[in-house]
């Protein structure tokens, strides 16, 4: 709760005594003070009014969460959309099975840290399993737990079984349900976190509610095509599309979000959290999309290893964006502004 | 079971305290510090999961008959904040473990024993009311003194108030109580005051009516306050949008990807030469 005060800039008390000597100097002869961090005697102050809310603190509480959650929208997002990959690859490109393979793992590795980052940011770990006691539609939080549930059993079926199987017999089978079934499972685990932190009272996500699940399935699927391309399939056209496609996607959503002009934005573009967010949008947008284009479809040394550090910029994109959103919210939250319906002109109260 | 509410009066709160007071012995809600926050004379600056009641100081112009003798000084209100025990609750609706729940009293109510501390209810209530203890891990808000409730008895911040300025009864009843309140304290001269219970938001009223001087606003009591889950609907009609592209995208990229492929083994023994 306590603030605490602001490292000063002045090394001892005689320095600070002779700022304040200067600053009276300054009023006296001038009858100005033009010194930053300054509010003169009699200035107007916080106030608990209809234009500074009640002293201009915020009305909203942050979100508790720690480092585990930006962790686990990326883990999660890259898992989910490994395991569509994977679907894809196993329907379409049967024959290229260390594709499949790997994107199974991927899912499968995904879908077994997710739990323990969420695990790790309950307040009361023991009881992780009160997140099985219930199924409430209404509960995003809800179904996204048992989405994760049955993602991570399946994905791990489905990695499992394509590892050992040796030519047909049963595990072929539970390769191919699991696989399908951790596919199905994945669309809903690439996406709904856009509903998790869309459907809530924080202004900044909440203003995005429609557009989080579409940013958030597209950071997934670049995450996960370019951790396979750094795995070793760099080669692969269609990972190459489905890369092109992802940063086109996040360079489109990159530009709407800047040219929403609505003041609940403001922390995607200003402070700490902005230059999170758009540099994570950068990485996974804009820089990858051209490099893509620059390596061109050829199997040349040189577009490879353009498309690796594509590779490489989209996956530390979509781990900034989780980033982004997260601290974006926690600065969303501390300004009452939104949710009072405070007039535009707030100088006075400070913003974080 | 009837239906209870709190009907809180800033126009008779003399700021004592008590109330907070009376609900942390009662509730054993732990301390909150003493930090000096250099904004009011309130020093708690908000509710919060060891504050379940918290009187707000609201300093205004000097105005003639209220705050002191002196015309100098500032006139004050005070308003007892609380948990506004929504019709509609968002953080009830956002609660995974069906902790929170709507007790036959009508009150929202955080079971401790299931709690988990995922921290959805902090970021799904829109009045910033509900928070998690970090060091105990859960999350704790006002309990509209359920036990109490319970035994017949009223909660311990009414029981407290010396000026019945926190009213304790059925809700309907409140609220024409309050009505009269607003329309005497107005044939009295005092065009500011104001009840507080959106009735017209997607929260569909609270359980706790305040009486505010001047706009609620000063309070932080928000003019439009709206549950999340009226947001679910355009959510997950977005999650439908990206999965449909999800899906769309990896088939088109791995069927063009077989098309080309004989091109790309080519290619693949090219690059290995080099």
């Amino acid at each position: 709760m306590s603030t605490g005060a602001k490292p000063s800039k002045y090394k001892d008390d005689a320095a600070r005594e002779e700022r304040l000597r200067e600053i009276r100097r300054e009023a006296e002869t001038l009858g100005k003070v033009s010194q930053q961090g300054i509010r003169p005697g009699r200035a107007p102050f916080l106030q608990a009014s209809p234009e500074q809310g009640y002293y201009g603190l915020p009305a909203l509480k942050a979100p508790p969460w720690k480092q585990e959650i930006p962790a686990y929208l990326f883990v999660g997002g890259a898992a989910g959309a490994a395991a569509v990959i994977g679907c894809a690859a196993g329907l379409l490109s049967p024959s290229d099975r260390e594709m499949i393979r790997d994107a199974r793992w991927l899912a499968a590795i995904g879908g077994a840290i997710s739990p323990a980052l969420l695990i790790a940011d309950l307040g009361m770990p023991s009881r992780f399993l009160n997140m099985l006691r219930v199924f409430k539609l209404q509960s995003p939080m809800s179904v996204g737990s048992w989405t994760l549930v049955a993602f991570s059993s399946t994905a791990a079926a489905a990695a499992f079984a394509t590892s050992f199987r040796n030519g047909g017999g049963s595990l072929q089978f539970v390769e191919n349900a699991a696989g399908a079934l951790s596919g199905l499972f994945g669309l809903g685990l690439a996406t709904y976190t856009g509903v998790l932190v869309g459907a809530t009272a924080i202004p900044v996500w909440y203003e995005n509610v429609r557009i989080l699940p579409i940013h958030f399935a597209a950071s997934g699927v670049g995450a996960a095509v370019s951790m396979l391309e750094l795995k070793g399939h760099a080669s692969s056209p269609s990972l190459n599309a489905l890369g092109i496609a992802s940063s086109l996607a996040e360079t489109l959503i990159g530009i709407s979000v800047e040219a929403n002009k609505k003041p609940a934005l403001v922390p995607l573009k200003r402070g700490k959290s902005g230059w999170v967010t758009r540099l994570g949008g950068l990485l996974s947008g804009p820089l990858p999309l051209v490099l893509r284009l620059i390596a061109g479809s050829s199997g040349t040394r040189r577009s490879i290893q353009l498309r690796r550090v594509a590779a490489a910029s989209m996956v530390a994109g979509s781990f900034l964006t989780r980033q982004g959103w997260v601290q974006a919210g926690r600065a969303s939250a501390s300004d009452p502004s939104i949710p009072l319906e405070l007039p535009a002109t707030r100088s006075l109260t400070t913003n974080t | 079971m009837t239906t209870t509410a709190f009907l809180t009066d800033s126009t008779l709160c003399i700021g004592c305290k008590a109330c907070e007071v009376a609900c942390k012995e009662w509730n054993q809600v732990p301390a909150d510090g003493f930090d000096w926050r250099g904004l009011s004379y309130d020093n708690t600056a908000a509710l919060g999961h060891s504050t379940w009641r918290h009187v707000q100081f609201v300093e205004g112009d000097p105005q003639p008959a209220h705050g002191g003798n002196s015309p100098d000084l500032l006139s004050w209100a005070f308003l007892s904040d609380v948990c506004k025990h929504c019709e509609n609750a968002g953080c009830l609706e956002a609660c995974p473990t069906g902790s929170i729940v709507r007790t036959e009293f009508g009150g929202v109510y955080v079971q401790a024993d299931v709690c988990n501390g995922c921290g959805y209810c902090v970021v799904s209530c829109p009045f910033g009311v509900i928070e998690r203890n970090e060091q105990d891990g859960r999350a704790f808000k006002c309990t509209f003194c359920y036990d109490r409730q319970k035994a017949g008895l009223h909660p311990a911040c009414a029981t407290a108030c010396p000026t019945e300025s926190i009213k304790f009864g059925e809700i309907e009843e409140l609220r024409r109580e309050a009505a009269m309140r607003v329309s005497q304290l107005r044939a009295q001269g005092f065009e500011d005051v104001h009840l507080y219970d959106p009735k017209d938001s997607s929260v569909g009223g609270v359980h706790a009516l305040s009486i505010t001087r001047g706009d609620p606003k000063s309070y932080n009591l928000p003019p439009h306050p709206e549950v999340p889950t009226i947001r679910l609907n355009m959510g997950w009609k977005s999650v439908g949008i990206a999965a449909g592209l999800m899906v769309a995208g990896t088939l088109l990229a791995f069927l063009g990807g077989r098309n080309v492929n004989g091109r790309t083994d080519e290619h693949r023994s090219q690059a290995l030469e080099i």
